[in-house]
Parts: C-alpha cells; sequence; structure tokens
C-alpha cells in the first residue's frame, strides 16, 4: 500500500498559554511543541497496515518548531520517506494548510494510486477553521472519513471504523485512494528507543517538497483571542498530602460515599 | 442580514440528541435581533415525525431519502449544498459532535463560506455575528466575526440551554425533493459497545485517571481506591488509548456520559471531550499538578498536587476510617 501519514506540532496544553501582542496567536516564547496525539495513531495504524500488506509510509510535514525529531522518530519506527513541505505551519490557517497538502499530492510524479491511503489525525487543538483531512479530500476530490479508530484492506477496498458516542462505532467500506483522519490505532502507538532514532538522524534523510508555498493566510476574521474568566471556580484544598487527604475524606462522607 | 439561519436536526438510531435543541435555541437568539427566519432540517424517512418536537423552528424543511437513514456524511453534505442555496441560507448550525464532525468543513469547502469550529458562544454586532469559539483543550477563547452573520458554526454541546430551544408550537413541514448522491464511503453497520466487567454509567463513585497517572501500575493504585469506596475506575481518551483500561472505561465525548455523586479526577486536564461526559456529576474533585489547569474551573473541589502520591495516602486515610 502507498501510505502518506501528516503529521503536526501543537503547543503543548498543558504547559501555560499566553496570548501575544497581537492578540491573535499564541505568545511563542514559551510555547512547548508535541507532535498531534492522533498522528500518533495515524503512524501506529500505517506502521500496523504495512505489517500486513508490505508497501511504503511517507510522512509529510510542513515546517515547524521540533518536527524533524517527529520526522526521526517515524523513520526510526518503519516509515520510508519523511519529506517536509517548506512552508510555516505557524502562519497557515485549516485551509491554506489543505491547500500546501493539495498542492504536495498534486504535485506527485504520478497520480494516487489505487492502493494509497492519506492518514492526517482526525482533529487539532487549534482547529479553529475545521479539520485539514476533511478540506483535503475536498480538494483531492477523495472520499472521506473522520474520527476513524481502527483500518482493514481487503482486496483494494478498506474497511474503517468510525466512533459515534458512548462506546457505539460503525463500519464503513471505503474505495481507494481515500482520505482518512484518524482518532486512535487499533494498537496503542510503539515506543522506539532513543538509540534508534538517534541512528535515523545519522542514516536517513528529510527531503524539501519541491511545491510553491501556498497562498492567503488566513479564511477566518479572527478577532482576537483571550484566555477564558474563570467561571466557578473550585475550592481548593491545601496543605500537607496527608492533610489533603483527610479533607478529602471528609467531602466524600458529605456525599454519602465510604 | 435577513438571510435564513438552518439548523441541522442531529439524530442518531432515531433518536433526537440534545444538541439539536440548544442549537434552536442559539439560533432563536442568533435570529432574535436581525429577524432571520429560523428552518430546522430533518433528513431521512422518518424526518416528518419530528417535526412535534421542533417547534422553536419557524419551519421543518424535510428530505426523507431513504439514503439519509444511514449516518453517511456525504449524502448530508449533498443536500445541505443544495438546501443552503434553494433558502438562500446565510448560517448552517451544525453539531460539534463525532455524528456530524466533517460535515462544515465540507460544506465550507463547497460554499466557500467561513466555517467556526468549537463555537460556545454568540452575540451581534451591528451587522455581523461574533462567534465565540473554544481552542487549546480550553485554555484559551478565540472570537470570530461573520460578516452579514454568514458562515458555518459547530456548536459546541452544553454550551446553549436545550431549554430555549424547546417549545410546543407546531411548524410549517416543508418537503424537498433534492437529488441525494449514492455515497462513495458506504455504512456497513453499527458496532455495539463493548459490554464492559463494570457498567460505569451506574457507579456512584468513579476513580477517574488521566494521563498525569503516568503508568499502568499507577493505574492499578487507582484500582485499589476505586475497591476501597465500593466504586469503579474509569478514564480519559489517553489512558484507554494507551490500552491501559478497556474502552467500556472512557469517559467524554466518544465515550460514556456519567453522572456519579463523586467524581474523583486524577491527571485529568479538563479538556472540552472530556468534560462532556462528566460535567454533571454531582461533586467533582479534581487533583492535577498544574494550577491552571482548566478542570479546577469547573470542579467543586481542587488539589494540587501529584496524583500518583495522594492515591494510596487517600486509600490508606478511607480504610483507616472504616476500621
Ligand atoms: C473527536 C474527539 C473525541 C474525543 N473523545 C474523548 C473522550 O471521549 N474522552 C476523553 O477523555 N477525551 C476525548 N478526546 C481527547 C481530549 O481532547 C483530550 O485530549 C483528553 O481528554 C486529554 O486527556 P487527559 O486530561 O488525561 O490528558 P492531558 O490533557 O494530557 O492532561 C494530563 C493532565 O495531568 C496533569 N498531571 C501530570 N502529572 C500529574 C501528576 N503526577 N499528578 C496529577 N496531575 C498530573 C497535567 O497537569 C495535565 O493537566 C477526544 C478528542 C477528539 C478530537
Ligand atoms: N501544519 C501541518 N503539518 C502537518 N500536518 C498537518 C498540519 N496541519 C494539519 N495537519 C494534518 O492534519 C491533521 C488534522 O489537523 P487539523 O486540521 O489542524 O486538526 C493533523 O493531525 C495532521 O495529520
Amino acid at each position: 500500500m502507498n501510505l502518506y501519514v501528516l503529521l503536526k506540532m501543537v503547543p503543548d496544553t498543558v504547559e501555560e498559554l499566553n496570548v501575544a501582542g497581537d492578540n491573535r496567536s499564541l505568545d511563542a516564547e514559551y510555547l512547548r511543541f508535541k507532535l498531534n496525539d492522533p498522528d500518533e495513531h495515524a503512524l501506529e495504524q500505517a506502521l500496523l497496515l504495512k505489517e500486513k500488506h508490505g508497501g511504503t509510509i511517507t510522512v509529510v510535514t510542513l515546517d515547524a518548531p521540533e518536527v524533524d525529531d517527529a520526522l526521526f522518530t517515524a523513520l526510526a519506527k518503519g516509515a520510508d520517506r519523511a519529506v517536509k513541505i517548506p512552508a510555516d505551519q505557524a502562519a497557515l490557517g485549516t485551509i491554506a494548510t489543505a491547500k500546501a497538502f493539495a498542492a504536495f499530492f498534486a504535485a506527485l510524479p504520478a497520480p494516487l494510486a489505487a492502493d494509497a491511503l492519506i492518514l492526517p489525525g482526525s482533529q487539532a487543538v487549534d482547529d479553529l477553521e475545521g479539520e485539514v483531512a476533511a478540506y483535503l479530500a475536498e480538494l483531492l476530490k477523495l472520499p472521506y472519513l473522520g474520527v476513524v479508530c481502527g483500518v482493514t484492506a481487503v482486496d483494494g477496498k478498506v474497511t474503517a471504523v468510525k466512533e459515534f458516542s458512548g462506546g457505539l462505532r460503525g463500519r464503513f467500506e471505503v474505495p481507494m485512494p481515500a482520505v482518512l483522519g484518524i482518532q486512535s490505532a487499533e494498537k496503542p502507538p510503539r515506543y522506539v528507543p532513543v538509540a534508534k532514532v538517534r541512528a535515523a538522524m545519522k542514516a536517513a534523510k528529510i527531503e524539501t517538497a519541491a511545491i510553491e508555498p501556498p497562498g492567503p493566510a488566513r479564511a477566518l476574521d479572527l478577532d482576537h483571542m483571550y484566555k477564558p474568566e474563570p467561571t466557578g471556580r473550585a475550592r481548593m484544598l491545601e496543605g500537607a498530602p496527608e492533610e489533603v487527604a483527610a479533607r478529602i475524606t471528609e467531602v466524600l462522607a458529605e456525599h454519602g460515599v465510604a | 442580514m435577513s438571510t435564513a439561519i438552518l439548523v441541522l436536526v442531529e439524530q442518531l438510531r432515531g433518536q433526537v440528541a440534545d444538541i439539536t435543541f440548544e442549537m434552536l435555541g442559539a439560533a432563536r437568539k442568533m435570529a432574535a435581533s436581525a429577524q432571520r427566519p429560523v428552518h430546522a432540517v430533518a433528513l431521512g424517512r422518518d424526518a416528518a415525525g419530528l417535526a412535534t418536537r421542533l417547534g422553536a423552528a419557524d419551519s421543518v424543511l424535510v428530505v426523507d431519502d431513504p439514503v439519509l437513514d444511514q449516518p453517511t456524511a456525504e449524502a448530508a453534505v449533498a443536500v445541505l449544498q443544495q438546501i443552503m442555496e434553494q433558502k438562500q441560507a446565510g448560517l448552517l448550525l451544525l453539531g460539534g459532535t463525532n455524528v456530524s464532525f466533517g460535515l462544515g468543513t465540507r460544506l465550507a469547502a463547497r460554499t466557500q463560506l467561513p466555517f467556526v469550529n468549537f463555537c460556545k458562544g454568540a452575540r451581534t454586532d451591528g451587522d455581523a455575528l461574533v462567534l465565540t469559539s473554544q481552542l487549546f483543550g480550553g485554555k484559551i477563547l478565540s472570537d470570530v466575526k461573520l460578516a452579514q452573520g454568514r458562515g458555518i458554526a459547530s456548536i459546541y454541546p452544553g454550551a446553549f440551554p436545550a431549554d430555549a430551544g424547546r417549545s410546543d408550537k407546531t411548524p410549517a413541514v416543508e418537503k424537498l425533493a433534492l437529488a441525494v448522491p449514492a455515497p462513495k464511503v458506504v455504512f456497513q453497520q453499527y458496532i455495539e459497545p463493548e459490554a464492559g466487567d463494570v457498567d460505569i454509567t451506574k457507579q456512584s463513585v468513579l476513580v477517574a485517571v488521566g494521563r498525569g497517572i503516568q503508568s499502568a501500575d499507577n493505574v492499578q493504585l487507582a484500582e485499589e481506591l476505586a475497591q476501597t469506596l465500593g466504586g469503579a475506575v474509569c478514564a480519559s481518551r489517553p489512558v484507554i488509548d494507551q490500552g491501559w483500561l478497556p474502552l467500556s472505561r472512557q469517559v467524554g465525548k466518544s465515550g460514556m456520559t456519567v453522572k456519579p455523586r463523586v467524581y474523583l479526577a486524577f491527571g485529568i486536564s479538563g479538556a472540552p471531550e472530556h468534560w462532556d461526559g462528566m460535567q454533571n456529576s454531582e461533586c467533582i474533585i479534581a487533583v492535577n499538578t498544574d494550577p491552571k489547569a482548566p478542570i479546577f474551573d469547573g470542579a467543586h473541589y481542587g488539589v494540587v498536587g501529584d496524583a500518583v502520591e495522594l492515591i494510596p495516602l487517600l486509600n490508606e486515610k478511607i480504610h483507616a476510617k472504616k476500621g
């Protein structure tokens, strides 16, 4: 199979986030980046499909902080090629990003084959303008399914499982080539030792895609970004862990528990 | 700005979801000062029968093609695009749920209208509509202006009161005969939720663990605490995705909705998709090392501290008390 996994770096929301002086973006100074969670799963799903059916995995990204680490990690896990599109992701909204990826796929030496799957993550924490996966599918006129949590391939067709809610899922048949927004892989993402990543850094190369960087940055008229006013703030229990544990025990008793 | 507002009635297996009423309420609020008509769009063979519940809309537009009985977004996108053109609708509201996931983005691509995701607030500003979205796991809000109130918005579940979207009135029903293309992505069947060993929706106390719990071994500590309390362990998505607990223990948007007497959240940040599933718990006690974690904005009690340290201590205390 020809598998393309799109990798996106996102701000780690465990860190404190501040709005920059332009009121329209995050203050980059203290941001720490990590790979978008669903992308770890998209890569894992691709690795599982490759193990079963053979083929190649190409990971594709835009330029972003710490993205090279993510690319080398993907190579160490078993991806075959890593390609960077020379455009800064920070300046682009969803639509411009999708256009950049569409240009990348349009510039491939051969059109996407009947065994090709594009696997972006389902969604990210900054998707104000929507999901790249769905937009890209529209641009490439390909079938699309989102919130996918499992993919199997049989006879040129894939079966993909989509999550609804309350644990209910649905099975869909998808003709290839297609775009599937991956929420979680069939198995937890594998771990790769640091030594293997280092080896990949030495042996492998990150390619640069030869495409024109996309035009207009953001489609939406973003007025401003701000931090939410805390609504009903929790009553904070303070003190040494021993005291806190005792206080929680009291609260539990007040609610008729324990 | 007098173009119509459309609300897509959200159904899954014939059940109208609450988000439908939340959206109708939101639409009424957005329509009020601008005198825009509000139309509910109901799809599928049972759609006409739903009209009596949709009185908050001025009319109900029904497309009763059997293809639309299936949860296929492709057919819904094609139909919605036609309705938007036919009715010259300027604004479309969609549920911010897994069921409607991806519809807004695709319609935006086709109609060239702006799409606003994660919308949890709205106000008018002259001719414009200002929508507030929740980003970065609830840590940042962003205001977006829709000129002439034109666009497509995905409405965050629980953000607008459902009662504002319920009414005893009987709206006019209009059947539309539209071309419904056969979807390329073909729905085959539902996969029922795995029956877990315990039903977390029926527990009076839940010990919930998130990524902050750090390891499968530590999940075991939580398991012991749950046993002492006579409850069960549940988790946020990353813990389930790691395979540390089965899917039947997931709380949130894709998982279960729970309402225990006490919800103890250990190492959970309080992302909207998790909050979705536990916000109605009677008492929420959150333990997190990050004093700025969004979960503290909604919890009743908060502790800034290490869950891994606190869980065994708490277990001991409760044991001691039981004697
Ligand atoms: C379509 C879709 C559906 C989703 N459905 C769900 C769903 O059903 N359920 C769900 O939960 N999520 C769901 N998510 C994911 C959701 O967006 C969040 O990513 C997830 O809830 C985060 O889980 P978390 O709080 O455990 O992890 P994080 O957000 O990473 O937070 C971990 C927290 O632990 C704290 N911490 C770290 N160490 C410690 C320690 N030693 N002691 C105490 N605290 C510590 C950190 O400060 C942090 O606040 C969904 C996402 C999407 C896109
Ligand atoms: N700048 C980017 N670089 C690489 N991949 C991206 C980028 N933006 C989006 N993607 C891909 O599209 C998925 C969904 O992203 P988003 O639309 O931002 O939610 C991500 O998980 C990636 O797989």
